[in-house]
């Protein structure tokens, strides 16, 4: 563990950090970048909450066995977004009455 | 190793062991929260995917301002409630209850800003109920879905705030009492996870419910 000092410049490190990235993607979501303005705004988020978890959770100090079980939480998601979209890619738009 | 003043509860074999299940039980929840939101994301992204014009139009009614200092809020709020966790283990109780209240009052102020939007849209007939109204009419029904799965999303979001609300006031009320110290951490440490796990989740609702095609 680190000393008292050197933890809390830690989280204000994190905490600039997370405040930059959000003024960050405002900026980006004003300009256009074509088909690749959603993925940087996803980048942004999936790099901040990196942040969160390793250094506000503590993730990056927990045992091995917690860091499996976090990192399965994300990857039964992305089985759950994968599966479900391999469906959806390959079937027509639901279409409204009129639309 | 033995510790004396540390509570350890009799099937652990000492605080350390006893500290590794509470963190390793703490996640296993939060795993479960990732897939729970997760259906919510995901419906979004279908039908996202399937409705992108009326997503951006529908995202465009949205206040960015709001959406914004809301995300400061939070993000702040992570900060100091990541404090109260780190005095909690120096055993610092005035520095605790100092953080507890200051996480709380951030919580209150998110979940108040997230009410005047609430409140503005309903007055603009942008609640999917019998009233909803969009201004472009040919995309009124895909933009009911948008805004289905943004009460939902946003609500479901606001509810785990109110809940961590809850327990920030019993978190309160042990430490005024004593009953927290650098032994017995370990309720404002979960607290901190949790509260830092409604934080990420906000990271991802802010870009994706307000910031959908805001550029031309």
């Amino acid at each position: 563990m680190s000393s008292n000092a050197a933890q809390i410049r830690i989280y204000l490190a994190v905490f600039g950090a997370l405040l930059l990235f959000t003024g960050i993607t405002i900026w980006v979501a004003f300009h256009d970048y074509g088909p690749l303005n959603t993925p940087i705004a996803i980048g942004i988020a999936c790099t901040k909450a990196t942040l969160v978890v390793l250094y506000f959770m503590h993730l990056k100090d927990s045992t091995k066995l917690t860091k499996v079980i976090a990192a399965a939480g994300f990857f039964w998601l992305l089985i759950l977004f994968s599966l479900t979209f391999a469906d959806y890619v390959a079937r027509h738009p639901v279409r409204f009455p009129g639309s | 190793m033995h510790s004396h003043d540390a509570p350890v509860a009799h099937q652990f074999d000492d605080a350390g062991q006893q500290q590794e299940a509470v963190t390793l039980g703490m996640w296993l929840f939060l795993a479960q929260e990732i897939l729970f939101f997760g259906g919510l994301f995901l419906t979004y992204a279908v039908y996202r995917s399937l409705y992108p014009e009326a997503y951006a139009a529908a995202s465009h009614e949205l206040d960015i301002t709001l959406g914004g200092i809301n995300t400061a809020v939070l993000i702040t709020s992570s900060l100091t409630m990541a404090m109260a966790v780190h005095s909690a283990h120096a055993g610092r109780r005035k520095a605790i209850l100092g953080w507890l209240v200051a996480t709380l009052a951030l919580g209150g102020a998110f979940l108040g800003i997230k009410a005047v939007e609430y409140a503005a849209k309903f007055e603009h007939h942008l609640f999917p109920g019998p009233h909803f109204q969009f201004p472009d009419p040919a995309l009124a029904a895909p933009a009911r879905i948008y805004y289905s799965l943004y009460f939902a999303m946003t609500g479901m979001h606001a509810l785990h705030m109110v809940i961590g609300f809850g327990i920030l006031l019993w978190l309160i009320w042990l430490t005024a009492r004593g009953r927290i110290t650098a032994q017995r951490a370990a309720p404002v440490e979960m607290t901190g996870l949790y509260w830092h796990f409604v934080d990420i989740v906000w990271i991802f609702l802010f870009p994706l419910l307000y910031l959908i095609g805001r550029h031309g």
